[in-house]
């Protein structure tokens, strides 16, 4: 594997992990550990295959270990309303209209899909690859994250937590 | 006109410039009749362009040296910087150990009048299996710094951990039932310091062993088995030693690691 390739890739997945996480510190750390696993699995790397999709696809999977194994005492996560904010999250009517606090404010999954639409300009087919998910999963996910967003940034945050969407 | 109805999947597909231009036109036709559409689409291109506008200029920050490293081979043994006391005793982690002062408190405040005197409360001391599944359960999930020394230095490990209970102990090796040891801790019992080591399948799902020197019974066990929440333990005592193998395993898979420990550490 190439390391200027790589070198390339990583400020990627820096801007990702650092919207995905909120927290610059985090992000580094997601980061340093999707790269340490990268090497340490370069023989699952395909070469001529998309470099950025699969270390996108590593991070995904650390990520989703780190939410799931907190073991002995988790809940199993659901898709819908899952509330997880990955930090405090003030609820005053001015802080929500601000787009990165209100990206705090959706679920995980809705957040990961929005992002990579946004952010690296993925085919939603390249989203599912990367994620392991169908396509028509990623286009529920990216077409209830975008309403919930625009429903917060309304300042509606109480009917984009209560609408049932699928 | 628009033979097919325009689909939700259209409208996200037009915010992403991923429709075939025949199709764009149709649907931005469509659009022109429905404003509530059109100024829902709308406010979804600009949530995309204020997050790109947010976060693209984190490309051109300079990398950190650790990141920027990774970008070549890192060598085999790769050590991280020592994270600052702080950080490695989270906040997720005071957290519990207030939780559990808590528990422990309260507990003993509720129960008071149920025992004679406290002397005697204090001669109940929690038992082994418990002790070793509450320690799992706060350690085991901690998904950066689970051990306090790693595998990587086994030798250091055993000799720390054999100095400091006061007794020989060495991790065995479970390797074949697809548990790698990923290191160790020290941790206090009921009379004084007790070994915790850690194995990890392939899967993430973690194992530890508890190891205590202070049975003072000195009388031998079987196998005993015990389930504290979603945590099964086995545990035997053998002399002054106390094993308790804990994991949110099924029973019979535990079983059969319990009776590979059990079988190591009698060789020995």
């Amino acid at each position: 594997m190439d390391s200027r390739a790589i070198l390339a890739e990583i400020p990627r997945l820096r801007r990702y992990a650092r919207a995905m996480l909120g927290d610059r510190a985090a992000a580094d750390d997601l980061v340093q550990d999707t790269l340490e696993r990268a090497w340490s699995r370069l023989f699952q790397w395909r070469p001529g295959s998309d470099l950025r999709a699969w270390l996108f696809g590593i991070m995904h999977n650390l990520r989703v270990d780190q939410l799931r194994r907190p073991g002995p005492s988790t809940q199993s996560i659901g898709d819908d309303d899952l509330e997880l904010p990955t930090r405090p999250t003030q609820t005053d009517a001015l802080e929500l209209r601000d787009i990165e606090s209100a990206l705090n404010h959706l679920p995980d999954e809705q957040r990961e899909v929005l992002l990579l639409v946004a952010l690296e300009e993925m085919s939603y087919a390249d989203i599912a690859t990367t994620l392991g998910i169908p396509v028509g999963t990623v286009m529920s996910r990216l077409s209830r994250g975008r309403e919930r967003l625009r429903l917060i940034m309304n300042g509606d945050n109480a009917n984009a937590r209560l609408r049932v969407v699928r | 006109m628009s033979a097919q109805p325009v689909t939700e999947a259209d409208l996200q597909a037009w915010v992403d410039a991923a429709l075939p231009a025949a199709r764009r036109a149709e649907v931005e036709g469509w659009l022109a009749s429905q404003p509530a559409e059109a100024e829902r689409v709308s406010a979804y291109l600009e949530q995309k362009q204020a997050l790109k506008s947010l976060f693209d200029p984190l490309l051109d920050e300079p990398l950190p040296e650790a990141l920027a490293a990774l970008a070549s081979p890192p060598p085999a043994a790769v050590e991280r910087p020592p994270k600052p006391l702080l950080e490695r005793w989270s906040l997720q982690r005071i957290a519990a150990s207030v939780l559990i002062a808590l528990i422990g408190g309260l507990a003993g405040w509720m129960t008071h009048d149920r025992y004679p005197s406290a002397e005697s409360l204090a001669k109940a001391p929690l038992s082994l299996p418990r002790r070793a599944a509450v320690a799992h359960a706060v350690f085991s999930p901690d998904v950066r710094r689970p051990v306090e020394v790693s595998a990587e230095n086994e030798d250091q490990l055993v000799a720390w951990l054999s100095k400091r209970i006061g007794a020989p102990v060495r991790p065995p090796k479970l390797g074949a039932l697809g548990f790698e040891l990923i290191g160790g801790r020290l941790l206090p019992g009921n009379s004084g310091p007790v070994a915790q080591f850690m194995y990890q399948d392939a899967t993430g799902q973690r194992l530890t062993l508890y190891v205590s020197t202070d049975n003072a019974t000195n009388q031998d066990s079987a196998f005993r088995f015990a389930k504290e929440g979603q945590v099964n333990v086995f545990y035997w005592i053998d002399g002054k030693f106390g094993y308790a193998l804990s994991a949110a395993i099924d029973k019979g898979r535990l079983a059969q690691i319990a009776t590979a420990v059990y079988d190591q550490l009698d060789r020995k």
